[in-house]
């Protein structure tokens, strides 16, 4: 058994029996977890075991799957009419007086649009979140579209789901599959699954695999052919509608979705770096997501508060970003709490952490922390992850962005200068991303780290030596991680800026010079980059924008990308610029 | 609506126009050139933060005044107002201290940077935070030129004139020419932020007389005023 501590009954339903397992306390509201093909409810064990604390969770075996019966003759057993018998049956057993709360996959999915869109279970649904495993009906007016009107994006949308449906026409083909799947396919599927879909082993699949899947073929041909055929057009869903998108499903696209707000006016979309499987590589990220949606429809709210953009993608998700109190760190903060992400402020300057933090939980941030850490103490940073992890959970986005000014010849800075200026921007990368990185790494469900390294990582200078070999390592750093950690799922990202408009000015170092001189050449670059004007605004967009993409180097600003392009091609230019005295 | 409502009480022209702005219009979003403060035809819904500023010239008399609220609850919007508070006192104290305008304005720009805002008067004609308020003739007719009036320009354009003589100007600005201690006479102050779509501000008159007594040398005319009651409620 996967389902640990499980109550077991049996429904009793047109002609079948349905194992249906409970967890959780059965006065909270209902959320029922709907399996997928070829797969049976263990599927969701995990899912499962992250909601029971909250909710009063059902899971059952769809009829011919796991240890439920399968119908006689198979045969036209297997309709989405039946399928919504044995819903509504599992439903009144276990929630007799509350409408259920559905969450599908793949085929639990296809089968709880069904649900969710047809008369008779009007009142029985509370909510529904989808996740790959779209309408038949709704797909089958997107084909129609497509084929009545085609333009060449339309043709190329329909030619490519036509691609990566390869697998329902083969089931489509008599005997042959059940044959694979009795045979060499059901003693491979562990192994491809793990392979292809990094899905961790264990005690899944569960040994019913060969018959869940044999039987699970006439899934498709009961209702494929025919529901694409002649769609329904009154498949209007009667429920608010969580839709959450893998990115990286190789079986559907995500312009299946595009119009769906037609059908399901109440619609929240979520997206996620993942492929197909995910009740098994997500399970943290879908538990979350659950919650958060039953939670406020329980409530009698549909919409969240976070309207930024890819609200779809961060909405949730804990977002730790360092140096967070000014500049780039703090707009960086404000963009993911735009976005909906729970923000913990980092900075060794506790007031303005704490503004940082009061001002993120204004506009969208469910949840926001300030905590005061010098990112080059490597202790305070080790008992900062610790606690971390206890109380708010693993890190989703880690965003490695204090760091300080110096400036001032070689032969002028001190090996105190160097230490201080590799303390922080370089040890406090390493630390934020050994620590931080090594429990998303443990957790085994992706994340994301972002460096804030600089344009002066690749563009040499008179005038910043110290500070531009310290962001050349945090370039070189972030890249080596990168191909460290792209294996499971966690992307690298080194943001290289240009001349931004924050107080790094004003805070620099500048060696060589008396205190005087000091304050000068401070007011002097901050008045400059204040003419350069570029809002550190733009930079936290880009950041957004990198994690999304998954970018390894990303420039910000036309000095830095155009650098860049320098630093290619033609690098002599670039030295020769290097060694001309600065206008300070 | 509101110009008729004070025509009707005696008031014959204006130094501006009435401006009302809402929602995201309050925090200046995507304005790059002053004639875009002009009403648009947006409605104000439930929740929208907005700033009304008019400045009637009643007998002569000009008063410049804004006001920021919102329709229904805003907890961000009273957040930037609850932090306007430091500003107004900021900037009383540093008149009384005779810091030249110039610095007083990156004072006040560093507070804002610190509380996490923008500074939003920059978007204003000149990049001003305040600029004088003076007597105005009364005529018969009195043409607006991009709202502002034609009559309350000719008292500031002759106020530069001569405050360019002598090395002062009716603009409180960031530049150069407001680098010199604050001029007695009456101040419209409008400092003005602006955070993620959202902004907020008052604007006042400030009274500075060329008293040697710190009290008297400056103080804000009005202290009954619903954004300073609210501080003070909130107390
Ligand atoms: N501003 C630019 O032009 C520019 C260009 C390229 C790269 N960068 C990089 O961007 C990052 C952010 O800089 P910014 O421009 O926003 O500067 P900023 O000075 O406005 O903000 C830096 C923040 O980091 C905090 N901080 C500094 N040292 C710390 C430490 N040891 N522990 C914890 N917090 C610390 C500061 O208190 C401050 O709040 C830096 O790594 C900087 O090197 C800036």
């Amino acid at each position: 058994m996967t389902l640990e501590g499980a109550r077991e009954r049996w429904v009793r339903t047109g002609g079948v029996e349905l194992c249906v397992a409970e967890l959780g306390d059965p006065a909270q509201p209902t959320v029922m977890l709907v399996h997928g093909y070829p797969d049976s409810k263990e599927v969701w064990s995990e899912v499962a075991a992250r909601l029971a604390g909250h909710f009063h969770v059902v899971l059952y075996d769809v009829r011919g799957h796991g240890r439920s019966s399968a119908p006689q003759p198979l045969r036209g057993g297997f309709t989405l009419e039946k399928l919504t018998d044995d819903f509504l049956a599992v439903a009144d057993a276990v929630s007799p007086d509350r409408p259920v709360h559905l969450v599908g996959h793949d085929w639990g999915s296809v089968q709880a649009w069904e649900f969710t869109t047809v008369k008779r279970t009007e009142g029985r649904i509370a909510s529904f979140t989808s996740m790959s495993g779209p309408s038949l009906d709704h797909f089958g007016h997107w084909i129609k579209k497509r084929v009545s009107r085609p333009t060449p994006r339309r043709v190329g949308q329909l030619l490519g789901q036509g691609a990566k449906s390869w697998y329902v026409y083969l089931l489509h083909t008599p005997v042959l599959p059940e044959l694979a799947w009795r045979g060499p396919l059901g003693k491979q599927w562990p192994k491809i699954l793990r392979r292809l879909e990094k899905v961790p082993g264990g005690d899944y699949p569960t040994p019913s695999l060969p018959t869940d899947a044999a039987h699970g073929a006439w899934l498709y041909r009961d209702n494929v052919r025919a529901r694409l055929r002649r769609p329904r057009a009154d498949a209007y869903a009667h429920a608010p509608v969580q839709l959450i998108t893998p990115l990286g499903d190789v079986f559907l696209s995500e312009k299946l979705y595009d119009e769906l707000e037609l059908w399901a006016p109440q619609l929240t979309r979520r997206t996620l770096p993942a492929k197909h499987w995910v009740p098994r590589t997500r399970p943290d990220q879908l538990a979350a997501w659950i919650t958060e949606f039953v939670t406020t429809t329980e409530g009698g709210r549909t919409t969240s508060a976070a309207t930024g953009p890819y609200a779809d993608r961060f909405g949730g998700q804990l977002v730790l970003v360092t140096g967070a109190g000014s500049g780039i760190g703090r707009a960086t903060a404000f963009a993911f709490a735009e976005a909906g992400a729970r923000v913990v402020a980092v900075d060794r300057d506790a007031e303005s952490a704490a503004r940082t933090a009061e001002l993120s939980r204004l506009i969208g941030a469910p949840q926001a922390w300030a905590e005061t850490v010098d990112v080059s103490d490597e202790q305070a940073m080790e008992k900062l992850a610790e606690k971390v992890a206890a109380e708010y959970g693993v890190v989703d986005v880690l965003v490695n962005n204090a760091g300080i000014g110096l400036s001032g010849s070689f032969l002028d800075t001190t090996s105190e200068d160097w230490r201080n200026v590799l303390d922080v921007n370089l040890w406090g990368v390493i630390h934020g991303c050994r620590l931080f990185g090594k429990q998303m790494a443990e957790r085994g469900q992706g994340g994301h780290i972002v460096n804030t390294a600089s344009a002066a990582a690749y563009l040499p200078s008179r005038t910043l030596p110290a500070y531009s070999t310290s962001k050349a390592a945090v370039l070189m750093l972030s890249e080596c991680l990168r191909a460290e950690l792209a294996g499971q799922g966690i992307g690298v990202t080194a943001i290289c800026p240009g001349f931004i408009n924050t107080n790094i000015t004003s805070t620099a170092r500048f060696t060589g010079v008396d205190a005087v001189e000091e304050k000068r050449r401070q007011k002097k670059s901050a008045r400059l980059y204040g003419l350069r004007n570029y809002p550190p605004e733009k930079v936290a967009e880009a950041v957004l924008r990198a994690v999304v993409r998954n970018q390894a180097v990303v420039p910000v600003t036309a000095e830095a990308r155009g650098g860049r392009l320098m630093s290619r091609f033609t690098p002599r230019a670039l030295r020769a610029i290097a060694r001309m005295e600065p206008p300070l | 609506m509101q110009r008729e409502w004070l025509r009707e009480r005696g008031v014959r022209d204006w130094f501006h126009l009435p401006f009302a702005w809402f929602g995201d219009r309050t925090a200046f979003v995507d304005f790059r050139i002053p004639l875009q403060f002009f009403p648009t035809n947006r409605r104000l819904e439930a929740g929208m933060p907005f700033i009304l500023d008019m400045a009637p010239v009643y007998k002569g008399f000009t008063a410049d005044i804004g006001y920021s609220g919102s329709l229904g609850p805003n907890p961000l919007q009273d957040r930037l107002l609850a932090d306007l508070e430091a500003h107004r006192e900021l900037i009383l104290r540093e008149v009384r201290e005779r810091r030249p305008l110039r610095e007083i304005y990156q004072d006040v720009d560093r507070l804002m940077v610190r509380q996490g805002y923008a500074n939003r008067h920059r978007a204003y004609p000149f990049g001003v935070i305040a600029h004088k308020v003076d007597r105005v003739k009364e005529r018969r007719w009195s043409p607006h030129l991009f709202g502002f009036g034609t009559q309350s320009l000719k008292g500031l354009a002759s106020d530069a004139v001569h405050g360019h003589r002598d090395g002062w100007s009716p603009l409180w600005s960031p530049y150069r020419f407001s680098d010199h201690p604050p001029r007695p006479g009456l101040w419209a102050v409008e400092p003005h932020l602006g955070f993620r779509g959202t902004g907020a501000k008052f604007e006042e008159i400030l009274v500075v007389t060329d008293s040697e007594d710190p009290e008297q040398s400056a103080f804000w005319l009005d202290d009954d005023l619903p954004h300073v009651r609210r501080w003070a409620e909130d107390k």
